[in-house]
């Protein structure tokens, strides 16, 4: 089952971070990718094609989520990385962090609902330009597990008119049928938003674990799209 | 040495979910007059050692940086010397 592969991927922990492990063993043990853990105290990048911030509860969430990480040393680093070029793919906790972070515009609330959601859902891909969605096709539906608490996306209206003019929405939650409703919306994100990239579209944010659902005996493979347009990338 | 607190809250066009959650469990408990409940977070600190003419400046920032999100949350600070 494993690609040939030279792309180096880094994975970081941050204190109260859990889904390393399975970022791990989806690019290593699926997809044969080398991989590195990263400790949020190291500052040296170098040698990496895309560092991955895990999902998770960094510092406790305190204060806000991904507020205390965002100024974690290994910050500064992930910031001088993507700006340079660098792949730089947030994972829920992580995409709450790039938020923090300036990293990506918007903010993130607590869920309408009031409780953290923990599901599979479906999302729609919005577009297949950048390297994490390359190996998708627009319109397609994936089958994705969500959970968290905080991810009500929110961004004010010239920020989300600057995200639909650059095509930088990625993800919507959709119906299976990839409609997007108030009903498919887990929880309450504007305009259905599940995932987005920078304006260079090297850095991505989702809520969406694709780590969950990168091996057919967990129920949904669809996660793998993701490593596989990585792949393709280098 | 200085006291400063800091009051955290939703900017009001933000939608406050927590609030309404809390507003519709106080009218269940019969408190129907409650409206327009919003949930923010309060701070305390002490600060030692800028001058006092230095601190409103000071603590303005740390809302900027850290302890707020511009853009969802306002804040409001004072100063006790």
């Amino acid at each position: 089952m494993a690609t040939a592969t030279k792309m180096r991927f880094g994975i970081v922990i941050f204190p109260g971070s859990n889904c390393e492990t399975d970022t791990w063993h989806a690019l290593n043990d699926q997809m044969g990718a080398p991989v590195d853990y990263i400790w949020h105290g190291e500052t040296d990048l170098s040698g990496y094609d895309c560092v991955i911030l895990p999902g998770g509860f960094s510092y406790g969430d305190y204060l806000r989520t991904g507020a205390v990480a965002r100024f974690s040393p290994v910050m500064g680093a992930v910031m001088e990385f993507a700006d340079k070029g660098g792949l730089v793919l947030g994972i829920c906790n992580g995409f709450q962090i790039m938020l923090e972070a300036g990293m990506l515009p918007g903010a993130m609330m607590r869920n309408v609902c009031q409780t953290l959601v923990c599901k599979y859902v479906h999302l729609r891909v919005e577009t297949t330009d950048g390297p994490y969605t390359r190996a998708m096709s627009k319109g397609q539906v994936l089958r994705i597990p969500i959970a968290h608490g905080e991810g009500n996306y929110y961004a004010d209206e010239a920020a989300l008119a600057d995200l639909k003019r650059n095509d930088q929405i990625v993800f919507r939650f959709s119906t299976a049928e990839g409609e997007i409703t108030p009903e498919a919306n887990p929880n309450g994100s504007l305009e259905n938003i599940a995932g987005i990239c920078n304006r260079e579209r090297n850095v991505l944010g989702l809520m969406p674990h694709p780590e969950r659902c990168s091996d057919p005996i967990l129920g949904s493979a669809d996660g793998r799209l993701v490593w596989e347009s990585l792949l393709q990338a280098v | 040495m200085a006291k400063a607190r800091v009051t955290i809250t939703l900017k009001k066009t933000i939608m406050d979910a927590q609030g309404q959650t809390v507003e519709k469990a106080l009218h269940n408990l019969g408190y129907e007059g409650v409206g327009n409940l919003r949930i923010g977070k309060y701070i305390e600190m002490e600060l030692n050692g800028a001058p006092a003419t230095e601190l409103p400046a000071q603590v303005d920032e740390m809302c900027r940086r850290l302890l707020a999100n511009p853009i969802i949350e306002d804040f409001h600070v004072e100063i006790e010397e």
